[in-house]
């Protein structure tokens, strides 16, 4: 079985890639980016392990930061809380975590992992469970492989310890623990359900902080050598470039919690004379060229900075933005039947049926 | 109504005297090191003639670029106390933590973090800890730090922690200069933090300066309140100004938008001023710049306070040109465009050889420049104005075509075509734009303050008399007042559907009485 280390570059990378992966959402990576700068600093260091070298009875701590992206502006999020939440895990249970991976790789919690690593010494597992982000906790390959929600551990940093020790279902799980969040004053730091190596293994979304890396480096040396971002992430991924164009429109409503709304772009390039609508909830869900859907979840909908090759989030897009959207194909677990229940477009309210653009 | 506006920049000083609404004369002499001479040279060739002798000017407004070049530049800066209080969240990242390595070095005189602060919906998050605080205050003290920056979680909307740790600090440390961060930013604790971290570093040589300026108009036998401008294209008074010099960040560029506005006629319209080194190109709104919204870096430092959205790009009167291939800027002769060009018997190729050439600049002698071509001038005058248009379409929020106006030294940079715009407006006095900017800032009075057991109506129409009373306070006149911006957001957790108000109104500067 082989560690690999991951390299202060490394997590730079990360950064830039998981918020490509955030299609839109799952927040900023800065403030926790900051975070392992400071720990690499310390002489922290964190190794990867593949989910395939796990053993089927080993055990491993999921983990996500829970909240309002607002409340983590102001409460910034702090290595040590995320943490703690693995270490009540494992003092409720009294499992020994044999490594700590992302519930969401897209966004500021494919770093969560790496940080509670940092503290406790464990490796971080290469995979997540949503490869990307999703505003909902049972928008998760592990739902749809409807494994067991519970327990789940809920931290505040001035000593809030919660257990969520028995639920009867995943949406139950996101109602309660949803709660306990708000109470703490809508920020949370989270270990999900542990899982086995087993269960990683056969439901985990594989490779995924690789992934995220790469894309990364990729759009980070394009920046370096003056190249195109957008090509250098195709180099790497197997995307498709859907759209070119510039941001026209956008209208925003914040309701149920939610960031919804829609954007419009206009074409430019090859583009010019047609226009996208991509409608949100939190992240980028269904796009349409000239009205008819062209691209919808689970296939991720990046939208990208033309130039700089950044992802653009639905919470900063705006008039004038030079953007060109992409997309690249989902975790296979979210196109089966019990899949597209869970994620597909009908799942977010859009009467209509799932059609890859990877479809052959 | 007579009064005289300065923009003090890096290299010139302008000054305008604006009588009755009209420039009666505008003048513009090289800045000084000492900053005052340079002032009062400009006051002198303003009064040249006795214009200015037995009558009344109302008030003085400066522009500067000075505090925002301390920091780009790295000098006289102060080392600040920071204050953080907010503990036990956030810990991890103190202070400091996202700055440049040298600036941090040059401004970090100590980190203390307490408890207290609230929550988002106005809870407290945790009860401030009085001991811990007397105890930084006296450590600050007892390290001779004057210069104190004071940041608490969810500040802007209750800042009662910060303001109770102030008056603590000032206690153990009287005549501490003390910045509150709920003065200056909004939400994002480390960018509003930041801002008051510069903000204090910045207040001795605010101190100075001002005091210089004021030097300076009382040398010109001038007997007129003084005002500095403000980023948002309003004025605040000397004692005001030295508080928050960070407020006065961007005014030099806010100035210029002020003033094509007021020099146009125009209160909707793209400015592009065009400088020697480059272009900034903005948004006017009601006749005031469009804000940015999100992160504005300041000498590397993440900051979030009100700046205008200003794309800014190396195309400028000095841009040196390249011919294979075909490129202008980002490189620039900038103030020795009258040695280093060729048309001034230099041996730089610069966009203002090329207009010579083209016949579009009576400068030089033209004879220098003949071997440039037709065809190559056309080339990178195209290339000019394709520049232009990039911008104006990138700042731009909304489709349709606006009209442009065209400021600045290298205003004739820009074509009278332009795509996206839907005319291009020249003035005069355009080259002093900033300082007719600045003789026309208004005064504004704001309020942000959280209303009880008062229906949404009327507790924003108390918060509108509040702003306005204190607008006129500093000295607008009430008969010109302007609301320009209301803001309220419900606070769930307290008692007595509680509103949290912001109002801002505007006006002009009341004339002089007596």
């Amino acid at each position: 079985m082989q560690l690999r280390d991951i390299t202060a570059d490394d997590i730079e990378s990360l950064a830039v890639g998981a918020w490509v992966l955030g299609t839109g959402g799952g927040g900023s990576p800065y403030l926790g980016l900051l975070n392992m700068r400071r720990l690499y600093a310390e002489g922290h260091r964190v190794q990867l392990m593949q989910p395939d070298d796990l053993a089927d009875d080993d055990w491993v701590a999921a983990v996500s930061n829970m909240g309002a992206p607002l409340v983590g502006q102001e409460r910034l999020t702090d290595s040590r809380t995320i943490a703690r939440a693995v270490a009540l895990m494992e003092e409720h249970t009294g499992y020994r975590f044999r490594g700590i991976m992302a519930l969401e790789i897209g966004g500021g919690n494919a770093i969560q992992p790496l940080m509670a690593a940092a503290h406790l010494g464990r490796p971080v597992i290469d995979a997540d469970m949503m490869g990307r982000a999703y505003p909902e906790a049972q928008m998760t390959s592990v739902a749809v492989g409807n494994l067991r929600p519970y327990p789940l551990t809920s931290v505040d940093v001035r000593g809030l310890e919660s257990i969520v020790d028995k639920v009867p279902s995943w949406k139950w799980m996101e109602r309660v623990s949803r709660k306990i969040c708000v109470e703490y004053g809508s920020i949370a730091s989270t270990c999900k359900a542990p899982r086995t190596g087993r269960e990683v293994k056969a439901w985990g979304i594989h490779g995924t902080t690789t992934k995220a890396i790469r894309i990364g480096r990729a759009v980070r040396e394009a920046q370096r050598r003056h190249d195109d971002p957008i090509a250098a992430v195709l180099a790497v991924e197997p995307g498709k470039v859907l759209y070119r164009g510039k941001v026209v429109d956008v209208e925003r409503r914040a309701t149920e919690g939610f960031l919804r709304g829609k954007t419009r772009i206009e074409g430019l390039d090859g583009w010019r004379g047609s226009g996208l609508d991509i409608n949100f909830q939190n992240e980028w869900i269904v796009a349409w060229l000239d009205g008819a859907p062209v691209a919808m979840s689970p296939d991720l909908i990046c939208v990208l900075d033309s130039v700089k090759g950044e992802a653009v989030g639905t919470e900063t897009i705006r008039y004038g933005q030079r953007v060109t959207v992409i997309a690249l194909p989902p975790p296979p677990v979210f196109l089966t039947p019990a899949g597209l229940a869970h994620v597909g477009p009908r799942a977010f309210g859009y009467d209509i049926d799932f059609r890859s653009v990877f479809a052959a | 109504m007579r009064r005289i506006g300065i923009d003090v920049g890096g290299t010139n000083t302008d000054a305008v005297l604006i009588e009755e609404g009209k420039v009666a004369r505008s003048v513009k002499v090289p800045t000084t090191e000492d900053v005052t001479s340079g002032i009062v040279a400009a006051l002198a060739r303003l009064a040249a003639g006795g214009v200015l002798a037995n009558r009344r000017i109302d008030a003085v407004m400066i522009g500067t670029t000075h505090f925002i070049n301390a920091v780009v530049q790295r000098r006289q800066l102060a080392k600040v106390a920071a204050l953080r209080l907010g503990m036990p969240a956030s810990a991890s990242l103190p202070p400091f933590c996202d700055w440049p390595r040298d600036l941090a070095g040059i401004v970090r005189g100590g980190i203390w973090m307490v408890e207290g602060g609230h929550d988002y919906d106005g809870r407290p998050f945790m009860p401030l800890d009085m001991d811990a605080l007397r105890c930084a205050a006296r450590e600050m003290a007892s390290k001779g730090l004057k210069a104190v920056a004071i940041s608490s979680i969810f500040s802007p909307l209750d800042p009662s922690h910060e303001r109770e740790a102030a008056r603590i600090v000032a206690e153990a440390n009287p005549g501490a200069a003390i910045t509150c961060s709920s003065d200056l930013g909004r939400i994002g604790l480390l960018e509003r933090e930041n801002a008051g971290l510069l903000n204090a570093a910045l207040t001795e040589l605010a101190h100075h300066t001002i005091a210089a300026f004021d030097q300076a108009i009382r040398n010109a036998s001038l007997d007129a309140p003084l005002y500095i401008t403000q980023n948002d294209g309003t004025v605040a008074e000397a004692s005001q100004a030295i508080r928050l010099p960070v407020y006065s960040f961007a005014s030099g560029a806010t100035n210029s938008m002020r003033g094509a506005a007021y020099l146009s006629g125009l209160s909707d319209a793209i400015v592009a001023d065009v400088g020697g080194t480059t272009t900034d190109v903005g948004e006017l709104r009601h006749g005031f710049p469009r804000e940015a919204n999100s992160v504005v870096e300041v000498g590397g430092v993440r900051t979030l306070f009100r700046m205008p959205d200003l794309l800014s790009f190396g195309l400028g009167g000095g841009s040196h040109v390249g011919l294979d291939p075909l490129s202008i800027g980002p490189l620039s002769v900038g103030y020795r465009l009258m040695t280093d060009a060729l048309a001034f018997g230099g041996r730089q190729l610069t966009t203002t050889d090329v207009a010579v050439a083209a016949g579009l600049l009576p400068l030089g002698e033209r004879a220098r420049v003949a071997h440039l071509g037709t065809h190559l001038c056309r080339q990178v005058l195209a290339q000019a104005k394709r520049m232009v248009e990039d911008a104006v379409d990138r700042v731009k929020v909304e489709a349709g075509a606006v009209p442009l106006i065209a400021v600045g030294g290298g205003a004739f940079l820009v074509p009278d075509q332009l795509e996206g715009a839907s005319r291009v407006v020249r003035v005069s006095h355009g080259d002093c734009a900033n300082a007719v900017g600045a003789a026309i800032a208004q005064v504004s009075g704001e309020v942000d303050r959280i209303f009880r057991d008062l229906s949404r109506g009327e507790a924003i129409a108390t918060a509108a008399r509040i702003a306005a009373d204190q607008a006129v306070a500093a000295g607008a006149d009430r008969d010109t007042l302007k609301t320009i911006e209301t803001e309220d957001m419900p606070i769930a957790y307290l008692p007595g559907n509680a509103l949290r108000v912001r109002v801002r109104v505007v006006g002009d500067v009341a004339a002089a009485t007596g």
